[in-house]
């Protein structure tokens, strides 16, 4: 009797355990649903900026229009003034330097290298009317350009090379009269288009995401949540939340997942347990550049070839520019798995005139920092661009050279295609040393991953990475994944001794049949 | 000498033994996908039942050190040397010679010297081996503030090698061990007095290297 009991207990132990460990925990209503049934109400504009009568006037420039927009917005100028997107750059502390001040004034990337002298063009991503290489532009209110951000009419474009000033032949009234919040057409015209194209810097911020389909965004989706950039980059004062590393050192103001999702969004624990080492990017963004290419190489080194002295265009097989004249040769790819880092949200910078420690490996541009024993860190996707840069290799910096004029004998290597030229005029800009020789050095620039979240169903599976062979993070050895490492001694001692074991067995299974049949037939003799 | 069918594994004895087996083989079955040698039930799953068989088989030996202990079972499992030698040599050279087993199979007495030996070895290193490292493999904590210095993720590697040691020791043992079964009185016997409780014993009352009744009689106590 007391057997039984024994048994019957045991037996309903393990059936409790076996029902409470396989059975999902539901804790109804899901953050997730709450996010859905915020967002699924959209906010409607408290105003209706068609029936004020200071955008009825005729406008003659893109300056009166401001004028007219801060005849009530009587606080903003001061805010936009204060913000990164006017100033390009940021207050930022770096260990080993201080406070500097990071931005496009001042650093160099690996696509169009720098802005130095080359504000006519690069300006037309800037929230202002028309800079110019002194950049006077930052200190006159009038020069806010409010309406590439607002315009909800679709239909104002800055000029090309006219220093972000706009395109003259607009219906300004039309486009002041449908200001509203910034749309993904309003944010996308600059990000999306980034180094001159489009993709061709973050990889995971395009032109398909303009109107998305579930498959590229599932956030941006239009057939799904049709998330607008600034409902997760929100403002406070005209400061959007949320950086990019390229011109960030420092973790704060970043725009996380776990905003909205909480920090342990899964019903499985083990997956919640995987958040503390692994940011929701690695698996839930399996792969970037989803509707176009994006650029993961751009050699310089063999820009400035004529065809009978003038510049030409090649393109690859989907149709993006492989050669150019002017920038040299490019490699797109797309669909493209991310590389992986250990990243804590801190990074250091290559800034203009820094002396390059060691010229035969290539030069980071970023760095971004962490490692698995740092308790900030996490597994992060990126996607690694490489270069290869002029650079002085006397002085040991990089060159950035004068890019862009309006015409030829300036010095423009896009005028006039000789680097040494470029290079002078460009270094004297910038107010660096030049000696006269132009090199080339591989550099490198990390863009974490962030947008072109996947579907649940397309998330990235455990065996991706926890497997021997072709592991998603075979780049990241420092520490022990189950699954992708173990030890080779254990594992081949183990499978010998199994063998021989086995072995053994089977040698000693067969002596003892033949013995035993021999015995049988003396017995039976 | 006469034979006797004798109940020599009582129904605790065998469901813990035939719990304990299935366990183990699942155990081992997932943790060698979950360690990527082969790929069955997929990663997730292969874990997540891992786990659950984990916890089972921890409930089963706190039953059954419950049961040894109570019983006075455990002491079966007490190593000794002597008969080792003859042991081995039943299996090196007797088996092929038709010998008769070294040692008797009883009731007080159900495991030979070599038995005792792997047995006392299993539960007192391997499975507790085991256990340990798969319950600080459950619980290791990544480097964090607070919590217990010496089970953070450091350790690790530490903690999955020997998980690993135990798993292919467990292994190898089950191979070897389903092998030996079929050593008994006939091929089958071991097996079926594992699944019946019942097995063909020397009469122990005939045997005279037993212990004599007389000593156990109540009467010498008057
Ligand atoms: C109570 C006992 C056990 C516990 C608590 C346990 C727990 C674990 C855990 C937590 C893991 C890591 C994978 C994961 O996160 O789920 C693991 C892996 C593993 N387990 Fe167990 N386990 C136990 C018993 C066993 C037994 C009896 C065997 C084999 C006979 C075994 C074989 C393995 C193997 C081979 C691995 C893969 C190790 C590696 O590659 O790092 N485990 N176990």
């Amino acid at each position: 009797m007391k057997k039984v009991i024994l048994i019957v207990a045991f037996l309903g132990l393990l059936a409790i355990i076996a029902v409470g460990t396989l059975s999902q925990k539901e804790s109804e209503p899901t953050t997730l649903m709450k996010l859905k049934e915020k967002y699924s109400k959209k906010e409607k504009p408290s105003v209706d900026h068609s029936k004020f009568a200071a955008l009825q006037q005729k406008f003659n420039s893109p300056q009166e229009v401001t004028k007219a927009c801060e005849s009530c917005h009587n606080m903003t100028a001061h805010q936009v003034m204060n913000s990164n997107h006017w100033n390009w750059e940021r207050e930022e502390y770096v260990e080993g330097r201080g406070i500097i001040y990071l931005g496009k004034g001042n650093a160099i990337n690996n696509f169009c290298i720098g802005t130095q002298g080359n504000e006519g063009s690069c300006a037309k991503c800037h929230i202002g009317l028309g800079m110019d290489e002194k950049r006077t532009v930052f200190t006159d209110s009038t020069n806010i350009d409010c309406l590439v951000c607002h315009d909800n009419s679709e239909t104002y474009a800055k000029a090309n090379e006219k220093g972000g000033a706009p395109d003259m032949s607009l219906d300004f009234n039309k486009i002041a009269q449908s200001v509203g919040k910034p749309r993904r057409s309003n944010c996308g015209v600059c990000h999306f288009y980034g180094g001159g194209g489009n993709n061709v810097k973050h990889g995971d911020l395009e032109m398909t995401q303009f109107e998305p389909t579930k498959e590229i965004d599932i956030h941006m989706a239009t057939d799904g949540m049709n998330l607008t950039c600034v409902e997760c980059h929100t403002t406070e004062q005209h400061n959007l939340s949320g950086k990019v590393y390229s011109l960030s050192s420092m973790s704060r103001n970043r725009n996380t997942c776990e905003d909205c999702h909480t920090a342990t969004p899964h019903k499985d624990d083990i997956l919640n347990e995987h958040t503390i080492k692994v940011a929701c990017q690695t698996c839930h963004i399996p792969t970037y550049a989803k509707g176009n290419a994006t650029k993961m190489y751009w050699d310089w080194s063999t820009a400035g070839k004529l065809k009978n002295g003038e510049p030409y265009v090649e393109e690859d097989s989907m149709g993006n520019h492989a050669y150019m004249s002017i920038k040299g040769s490019f490699v797109w790819k797309k669909n493209v798995k991310p590389d992986y880092i250990w990243f804590n949200g801190t990074a250091s910078h290559y800034l203009e005139g820094d002396k390059i420690q060691d010229t035969s490996k290539s030069l980071v541009l970023n760095k971004l920092h962490g490692s698995y024993a740092d308790d900030e860190s996490k597994i992060t996707p990126v996607k690694i661009h490489v270069a290869k840069q002029p650079y002085d290799p006397i002085n040991r910096i990089l060159i950035q050279p004068k890019l862009y004029a309006d015409k030829k004998g300036e010095g423009a290597f896009w005028k006039d295609f000789n680097w040494e030229k470029a290079a002078e005029v460009g270094m004297k800009d910038a107010g660096l040393p030049f000696s006269g020789k132009v090199s080339f050095i591989k550099t490198e620039m990390y863009w974490p991953v962030n947008h072109m979240v996947a579907s649940k169903e397309n998330t990235v599976q455990c065996k991706e990475c926890h497997t021997r062979e072709n592991s998603r993070l075979a780049g990241l050895k420092d520490f022990y994944m189950p699954g992708r490492d173990y030890s080779k001694i254990v594992d081949i001692g183990g499978m010998w001794i199994l063998i021989l074991t086995i072995l053994g067995i089977f040698t000693h299974a067969v002596i003892r049949f033949l013995s035993y049949r021999k015995l049988k037939n003396e017995v039976s003799k | 000498m006469s034979k006797k069918q004798v109940y020599i594994y009582k129904s605790f004895e065998r469901f813990w033994h035939w719990m304990q087996a299935i366990l183990i083989f699942f155990l081992a079955f997932t943790g060698f996908e979950i360690h990527d040698t082969y790929t069955f039930f997929g990663y997730r799953d292969a874990v997540r039942y891992h786990n659950v068989a984990a916890y089972m088989l921890i409930a089963l030996i706190v039953f059954a050190i419950f049961w040894h202990l109570t019983t006075g079972e455990y002491k079966q499992y007490i190593p000794t040397f002597k008969n080792i030698r003859a042991q081995l040599d039943y299996y090196i050279f007797g088996i092929f010679r038709n010998a008769p087993h070294p040692t008797k199979k009883t009731v007080l007495s159900k495991l030979n010297p070599l038995q005792k030996f792997t047995y006392f070895g299993l539960k007192i290193l391997v499975i507790p081996v085991s256990v340990t490292s798969g319950l600080l493999y459950m619980f290791y904590r990544y480097p964090s503030k607070q919590g217990v210095e010496a089970i953070n993720i450091e350790s690790l590697e530490f903690i999955a090698i020997f998980h690993t040691i135990a798993a292919i020791l467990l292994v190898i043992f089950i191979v070897t061990h389903l092998y030996l079964i079929t050593t008994g009185e006939s091929v089958t016997s071991n097996l079926r007095a594992m699944l019946t409780g019942f097995e063909e014993l020397e009469d122990a009352n005939n045997s005279t290297e037993n212990i004599a009744e007389k000593n156990l009689s109540t009467k010498n106590l008057e």
